[in-house]
């Protein structure tokens, strides 16, 4: 039986569809046959960030729909053989995602061989949201530093555990928390909440850090999931989350400043 | 202001007011939360049955739950206008 994993946040802008690619690419390198699918229709972009915008042809709306088969639809990526991706129509309505609709790929992908299917949840609690909840296995819950999104990943923690399939059923979704956009010097002057603040607010596991890092910008540039840019910072952290959710006991790496000498503390000044 | 972080001296950082006001907005909103569902629309009704027969404005009832051991305590409070 697939396992669904749901990478959701409430907020916008935090790193969800980052976190899918790099959740993604990092089941399908640990040799596990992966899907990942974009629920944010209207706005996709999981392509983009995953570098198959012109190979998409059909969506995931057109096989619901009954335009095309889920084997037409979906994208087998190039870098990894185990991996595959499905695009969120651009065009279509949010409420062409049904209930029934949605639950039948997951079926199908799952009879299909599929050990994981990773779901890239929009922002917001409207219908995309609330359908990638909905079938949740595991939960991703994406979180920055930051009041806002802290706020709204405890909101998308009381929908997940009364509104989700399992829920509904008496059972619970298995919640992961990831922190990205970190910046340990901030934390350390104070500015910025510490990892273990919010853990503590949220009260759920906590599955990676990621540092806020230019790779993150340089990957989506190039349409390379993060994860594979394994000299950089936070390909790094993702490896490890990965790894983490996989049952492996890593340590957390970049979370404490660099060592850095008076000099260059004075230097680098106030901002 | 980093230069004052060299030696020592700190005042309340902004990242504790953060986690403060966290704690607080969420422990409330999560008591909210566990509440039925049906609440919003039992408040509702009840104002429209207390409406007939008094003139009260709608910020002057209030319903809440109190969880109290084993007991939920259903309150209601209507602030009833003089004479």
């Amino acid at each position: 039986m697939a396992i669904v994993v749901t990478v959701t946040s409430g907020k916008g802008g935090v790193g969800k569809t980052t976190s899918s690619a790099a959740i993604a690419a990092g089941l399908a390198q640990a040799g596990h046959r992966t899907a990942v699918i974009d629920f944010d229709v209207g706005l996709r972009n999981l392509d983009l960030v995953m570098g198959v915008e012109r190979r998409v042809v059909f969506d995931f709306v057109s096989v619901i729909s009954g335009e095309a088969s889920l084997n037409q639809a979906l994208i087998q990526d190039k870098r990894l053989e185990q991996l595959s991706i499905l695009a969120a129509s651009q065009t279509k309505d949010k409420d062409a995602l049904t209930e029934d609709g949605v639950g039948q790929v997951i079926k199908q992908l799952a009879d299909m061989g599929f050990e994981y299917i990773i779901c890239d949840s929009p922002a917001g609690i409207e219908r995309g949201a609330t359908m990638a909840l909905h079938f949740a296995d595991h939960a991703v819950i994406v979180t920055n530093p930051e009041v806002s999104s802290v706020r709204d990943s405890d909101r998308i923690l009381g929908i997940l555990q009364s509104k989700s399939k399992r829920a509904k059923e008496g059972g619970k979704v298995y919640e992961h928390l990831l922190i990205t956009r970190y910046d340990p010097v901030r934390v350390d002057y104070g500015e910025m909440l510490s990892k273990e603040d919010v853990c503590d607010i949220l009260a759920v596991k906590l599955m990676g850090v990621i540092p806020e890092s230019k790779a993150v910008l340089k990957a989506s540039n190039t349409g390379f999931p993060v994860i594979l840019d394994t000299e950089s910072d936070a390909g790094m952290a993702y490896s490890d989350a990965v790894a983490r959710f996989l049952g492996e006991d890593r340590p957390l790496r970049f979370v404490t400043p660099k060592k850095q000498g008076l000099l260059s503390r004075f230097l680098s000044g106030g901002d | 202001m980093r230069i004052f972080g060299l030696f020592g001296r700190k005042k309340k950082s902004s990242a504790t007011a953060a986690r403060e006001r966290l704690q607080i907005l969420i422990s409330h909103e999560r008591q909210n939360r566990l509440g039925p569902d049906f609440l919003p629309d039992l408040q509702r009704e009840i104002l429209e049955v207390v409406k007939k027969y008094v003139a009260v404005r709608d910020d002057q009832v209030s319903i809440r739950l109190d969880r109290e051991g084993d007991a939920t305590v259903l309150e209601l409070n209507v602030i009833l206008p003089e004479s």
